[in-house]
C-alpha cells in the first residue's frame, strides 16, 4: 500500500459516485470489492433548511489523509477515496463520500467503517444549522455516540 | 518571546470575534493548556470563548495535541470545538 492509492479531496462541489468508483478501480485487476459510504444532509423532520460546513483548510485534508492511510495499512486496502464537502449544503445533498477497495469484501467494509468513525471525531469540520423557522447560528453538538463508535476500534 | 499565529474555528471563532491572532507569548506559556489560560486573560470575548477549557481542542501545526503538549516550535496553533463533520 503506497500513499498514491489514497485519494482525499476537500471541496465545495458535489461528487459523482459512479465516476469516483470508476476512477478508483480503473485498470486494476486485484480489486475484488468496493464499499461506498455516502453521508447526506437530512432535513431533521422538516426543521432544517441547510447546513453550513466550516472546515480548517489544510488540516482537514491532512487529517482525512492520515485516517485513510491508517485504515489502508490496518485493513490491507487496495485503494481509498475520501471526499468531504464544505460550504452550504441543503437536505438531500451529499456531504461525504468514502470508498474502500480490497481483494475481499470484509476489509473494505471494515475500512470504510473505521474511516467514518475517525473522520466524524477528528477531521476538523463543524456544522452550523440554518433552520426552517428562520433561526440560524446553531452549531451542531458533538455526540458521545460518535466517540464510543471510534473507541471500539482500540479494543482487543 | 515566541511569535505565534493562532487560528480559531466554529463557535470559538465567533465568540472571540476574529479568525486569527498573531501573538507574542510570554515565556511562562509552555503548554497548550498554559496558552488557553493566558488567552482567557486577554479580554471578555476570549474568556467567554474558552470558558470550558476541557472541551476546547488544540492543534499544533495542523495536528491534534493534548493540552499538556509543549507549544515550543509551533508555527500555527488552532483552537476549536469538538468536530461534527461527516
Amino acid at each position: 500500500m503506497t500513499g498514491s492509492l489514497v485519494t482525499v479531496r476537500v471541496q465545495p462541489e458535489d461528487f459523482d459516485l459512479a465516476a469516483e468508483v470508476q476512477a478508483l478501480s480503473a485498470g486494476r485487476r486485484d480489486i475484488g470489492a468496493v464499499v461506498s459510504f455516502i453521508g447526506l444532509c437530512r432535513d431533521e423532520a422538516g426543521t432544517l433548511d441547510a447546513l453550513e460546513l466550516e472546515h480548517y483548510p489544510g488540516m482537514a485534508q491532512a487529517e482525512i489523509s492520515r485516517i485513510s492511510e491508517e485504515a489502508a495499512t490496518r485493513f490491507g486496502l487496495s485503494a481509498v477515496c475520501a471526499i468531504h464537502r464544505h460550504g452550504k449544503i441543503v437536505p438531500g445533498e451529499n456531504i461525504v463520500l468514502v470508498l474502500t477497495a480490497s481483494p475481499h469484501r470484509q476489509a473494505a467494509f471494515d475500512g470504510a467503517n473505521f474511516i467514518m468513525d475517525f473522520l466524524k471525531t477528528s477531521a476538523p469540520f463543524w456544522k452550523k444549522e440554518h433552520r426552517t423557522d428562520g433561526s440560524q447560528g446553531h452549531w451542531v453538538s458533538a455526540k458521545d455516540a460518535d466517540d464510543t463508535a471510534r473507541e471500539r476500534w482500540s479494543k482487543g | 518571546m515566541a511569535h505565534i499565529r493562532l487560528v480559531y474555528f466554529a463557535w470559538v471563532r465567533e465568540r472571540i470575534g476574529k479568525d486569527e491572532d498573531i501573538l507574542d507569548l510570554p515565556d511562562s506559556v509552555v503548554t497548550a493548556g498554559d496558552l488557553l489560560a493566558h488567552l482567557k486573560t486577554l479580554g471578555e470575548d476570549y474568556a467567554a470563548a474558552l470558558e470550558h477549557e476541557n472541551v476546547i481542542r488544540v492543534a499544533i501545526n495542523q495536528e491534534h495535541v493534548d493540552h499538556r503538549e509543549p507549544i515550543s516550535g509551533a508555527r500555527e496553533i488552532a483552537l476549536f470545538p469538538p468536530m461534527t463533520g461527516g
